[in-house]
């Protein structure tokens, strides 16, 4: 069951990937990235991290592609025209990429060779309970600052979205 | 079909597919917001790896690092939005390679 | 004991004058630099009454200056017969000279600039003196040149004394290679730079007949020691250093910093008596310069430069002693030649703070003016010229003496040269006080705090030879021939009442004798008059090769050339290696990715081939 669920939700979010990707309107990228990140949260469950799939429902593929999709209606972002201005990405992109995907597998494969199947509940660790008390014990440092640069950006996109008003 | 799953490299491949899908996108695309977009799809990429390697490793510090990666990809959204808003005003216009001020 | 303190009072002087003396009122300037040095002598007096009889040397070793490899210099001072001779000669003498210079400046510009250059320069010499190895004494041997240096250029806007300045300076820094390379052969030879271990290796070798690694240090550091006292070839910097206010000529140009080398020598006893042509050499340039520089003094018409000449011809004399194998009395005619000669420039410059005019041909008649100047003048001079019972007399018939049972023609030269230098003194002194008022109106007594100094420094003068200097130091040196013939004493005395009867002949019992026999001596007078051309011969042999040399070769081909050519090729590569990078910043975002690909690719691949990304 385990072992389809992972082919299932991988084999959707390597479709909506692909889209992402080849799609020329970006409102459709952006609904197949809604798609991955859908999926990737169903892994995440499976992977027993129940605490991260929430998150990555509400705040990824709510709050954060609402922002992207709020954005493209906003400027009217309409399908894009081939430009070809760089060289170099088009010469020498697809064997690069090409050469990174064999390179991250082999690295991979050299250094997980475990084969034992991941198993739905093995992993315990994954509660908002267990998370949160890592949050605020280990890593509460981290934590806080990440409010000030939340905070930070905040402003930020307040004042760089201010200044045309005031114009 | 096997029922007991698969192994964790598989997880790690896809990862590593998407990762490469998003670094293909941002390479290849030409209109800033979907370029921003393939970003968004290789910090997922990583997140699935931490959320896999920490299932490995058992312990809970991937899944906080992942957490942490949300936090800064929901910060960076907000002002990388805000810029384009802004570059979008200044140039009428979305298309990256028209952007190269950079250079100057 | 504290050693350190002694140095540090004057430091602590120069520090507080020169940092806020400028907005101090004149008295708080005076009490830091003459509180520094009273302090400094008072320190003086308190440890040398603590160490006596002083029979060994006492070190103090504070920290570790230099470590490098084997190599290790400390901070260290030390104190034993001979330093103390110094030590008492620099904070008394130069604490007179300070009190004088309260006087003397009281009307000069710059007033705390001079009492922080004269307090650094005390800080220096002490550590000269006190300095256990030699870098640490080539530490004060270099701050005493740098603080002549300043002193001499003190009236910065006369560009006479700006060049006498540089004067000073450059011909120092021949001096000063010499004895760099002096003090890098002896580290060669003997892997050390203090004092005690380097002395006690020396005394283990034999006295070399030839020349040896012992001889070429001896000449070397002899290099440093002309240079710094004003010895033929070297000397010609010092008549010029009379620029500076005449409280700096005293101090510095008389009675301490030129006998840095007499002291140097002195130290560096063992080395010279195991090296007997380098002693011989010292010998030879001693004598030499006295009698040189004596026979100029004879001549010249500036009151300081006369006095000048006579320093030089006195530093003679002192290496003449040294030169001879007797070191002890080198140093007692130091000890008696910084009273009676910081005496005869403090009276000058009475005289000149008195009438503001140095030439001695547009004086004449000031004794009832200036009394207590002319006779402590007289006191000075009667001490210079050997008058028996004074001061000079002892120190001079000693290495006179000495001199005699080393060769008795240097003896002869020597006895010749005092009766010059007896000429000379009191050709001045009657040419300043005697005789007839020739062009001034004004003259008036300095003030008290000039002349209570003088005072002092007269009785010192009179007196100063009854401390047995030379035996004091006799442990410190082996022991040497010297006999006391009365009739050489007799000679040398009667050279010094000749010379001085002379002077009276030709300047007041005569007057016009003197112009009668210049002209008649002619060509020969001129020669003496104008310094054997020495200045001349300097600047046309060295002075102008070296400028041509620089302007042609260094400046517009080594300069111009190799050195601009090399920096301004440096800066065309770089720009055509930035024009080919540029085209790689495109501006183009996607480039830039691909970029940021290729390399992440690479990194991949060298943690896969180096065996796995952990």
């Amino acid at each position: 069951m385990d072992g389809l669920l992972f082919l299932i939700f991988a084999a959707i979010a390597a479709v909506c990937g692909l889209n992402v990707v080849l799609q020329r309107q970006p409102i459709a990228s952006a609904l197949s990235l809604i798609g991955v990140m859908g999926s990737l949260a169903m892994l995440y469950l499976l992977l027993g991290a129940q605490f991260i799939a929430a998150v990555q429902v509400i705040v990824y593929a709510g709050a954060v592609m609402v922002l992207f999709v709020m954005v493209i209606m906003l400027l009217n972002a309409g399908a894009e025209r081939p430009t070809g201005a760089s060289l170099m990405a088009s010469t020498l992109g697809v064997p690069l990429l090409a050469g990174l995907l064999v390179a991250l597998a082999y690295v991979l494969f050299a250094n997980f060779p475990d084969p034992r199947p991941v198993r739905f509940g093995e992993f315990r660790l994954g509660g908002a309970a267990q998370v949160g008390y890592a949050l605020f014990t280990r890593y509460l440092l981290p934590f806080e600052l990440t409010s000030v640069l939340v905070l930070i950006a905040i402003a930020g996109a307040v004042v760089l979205a201010w200044r045309e008003v005031r114009k | 079909m096997s029922p007991a799953g698969v192994p964790l490299s598989w997880y790690l491949v896809l990862a590593a597919f998407l990762f490469t899908l998003g670094a293909a996108g941002f390479v290849f695309r030409r209109n800033i917001i979907t370029m921003f977009m393939c970003i968004e799809l290789m910090l997922n990429a990583v997140n699935l790896t931490f959320v896999a390697l920490a299932y490995h490793t058992h312990q809970v510090d991937g899944l906080v690092l992942a957490f942490f990666v949300m936090v800064v990809a929901a910060a960076e959204a907000a002002v990388g939005l805000a810029i384009i808003l802004t570059v979008f005003r200044n140039r009428a216009s979305l298309q990256i390679d028209e952007v190269q001020s950079l250079r100057d | 004991m504290l050693l350190w303190l002694i140095p540090a009072f004057p430091l602590l002087g120069f520090l507080l004058n020169g940092v806020i003396g400028r907005r101090s009122p004149k008295s708080f300037v005076n009490a830091v630099a003459i509180g520094a040095v009273a302090a400094s002598f008072l320190w003086t007096l308190k440890t040398l009454a603590a160490l006596w009889p002083l029979d060994t040397a006492h070190l103090e070793q504070y920290f570790t200056w230099i470590q490098a490899g084997d190599v290790r210099i400390g901070f260290d001072l030390a104190v034993d017969r001979l330093s103390a001779v110094m030590l008492l000669v620099v904070t008394g003498v130069g604490l007179l000279i300070h009190i004088y210079s309260i006087g003397y400046m009281a009307h000069e510009g710059g007033y705390y600039r001079f009492f922080a250059y004269l307090n650094l320069f005390m800080f220096f010499m002490l550590t000269l003196v006190m300095a256990a190895n030699f870098l640490l004494l080539f530490v004060g041997w270099e701050g005493v040149g740098l603080c002549s240096y300043l002193l001499i250029g003190f009236w910065f806007l006369r560009s006479s004394a700006t060049n006498a300045a540089n004067k000073a300076f450059i011909v120092n820094r021949i001096g000063d290679f010499g004895f760099s390379l002096g003090i890098y052969l002896i580290y060669i030879h003997f892997r050390s730079l203090d004092f005690a271990p380097v002395f006690a290796a020396v005394s283990e070798r034999p006295v070399e007949s030839g020349v040896g690694p012992l001889t070429l240090i001896g000449l070397l550091l002899l290099v440093g020691a002309t240079g710094k006292s004003a010895q033929i070839p070297l000397y010609v910097w010092l008549p010029d250093a009379m620029e500076g206010p005449t409280p700096v000529s005293a101090l510095i140009h008389a009675a301490t910093m030129v006998t840095a080398g007499v002291y140097m020598v002195a130290r560096c006893s063992a080395i010279y008596l195991h090296a007997p042509l380098a002693l011989e050499t010292v010998a030879v340039i001693g004598l030499a310069t006295a009698l040189f520089a004596a026979t100029i003094g004879v001549t010249q018409f500036d009151i300081k430069k006369v006095f000048a000449y006579s320093t030089i011809s006195q530093l003679g004399y002192m290496f003449l002693g040294a030169g001879v194998g007797a070191f002890g009395a080198g140093i007692y005619h130091l000890w008696t030649h910084a009273f009676f000669k910081a005496l005869l420039f403090l009276g000058a410059g009475s005289v000149i703070h008195a009438l503001g005019e140095q030439d001695l041909r547009k004086m004449g008649g000031l004794r009832h003016k200036t009394p207590i100047t002319f006779w402590t003048l007289v006191a000075a001079a009667v001490s210079i010229s050997g008058v028996p019972f004074t001061a000079g007399f002892f120190s001079k018939d000693e290495i006179l003496l000495a001199a005699y049972h080393h060769a008795p023609w240097m003896y002869w030269v020597g006895t010749i040269t005092a009766g010059l230098t007896a000429f000379y003194v009191f050709r001045a002194i009657f040419l300043a006080f005697l005789g007839e008022p020739r062009g001034w109106q004004h003259a008036h007594e300095s003030p008290p705090v000039m002349t209570v100094p003088l005072i002092l420094l007269a009785i010192l003068s009179l007196v100063g030879g009854l401390a047995p200097v030379s035996r004091f130091l006799a442990p410190m040196f082996p022991p040497h021939e010297a006999g006391h013939e009365m009739h050489l004493v007799v000679i040398s005395v009667g050279a010094g009442l000749a010379g001085i009867a002379l002077a009276w002949l030709f300047y007041v019992a005569r007057p016009g004798l003197a112009e009668r026999t210049a002209a008649r001596l002619g060509a020969l007078y001129q020669l003496v008059y104008n310094k054997y051309f020495v200045d001349e011969i300097y600047q046309a042999a060295v002075v102008q090769p070296v400028i041509r040399g620089a302007r042609s070769m260094l400046w517009q081909k080594v300069d111009v050339g190799l050195i601009d050519g090399a920096v301004n090729g440096l800066g065309a590569r770089a720009c055509a290696a930035g024009d080919v990078l540029r085209r790689i910043q495109s501006g183009n975002l996607r480039s830039y990715a691909a970029w940021v690909l290729l390399g992440s690719f690479l990194l991949l691949l060298a943690a896969g081939l180096a065996g796995g990304a952990r």
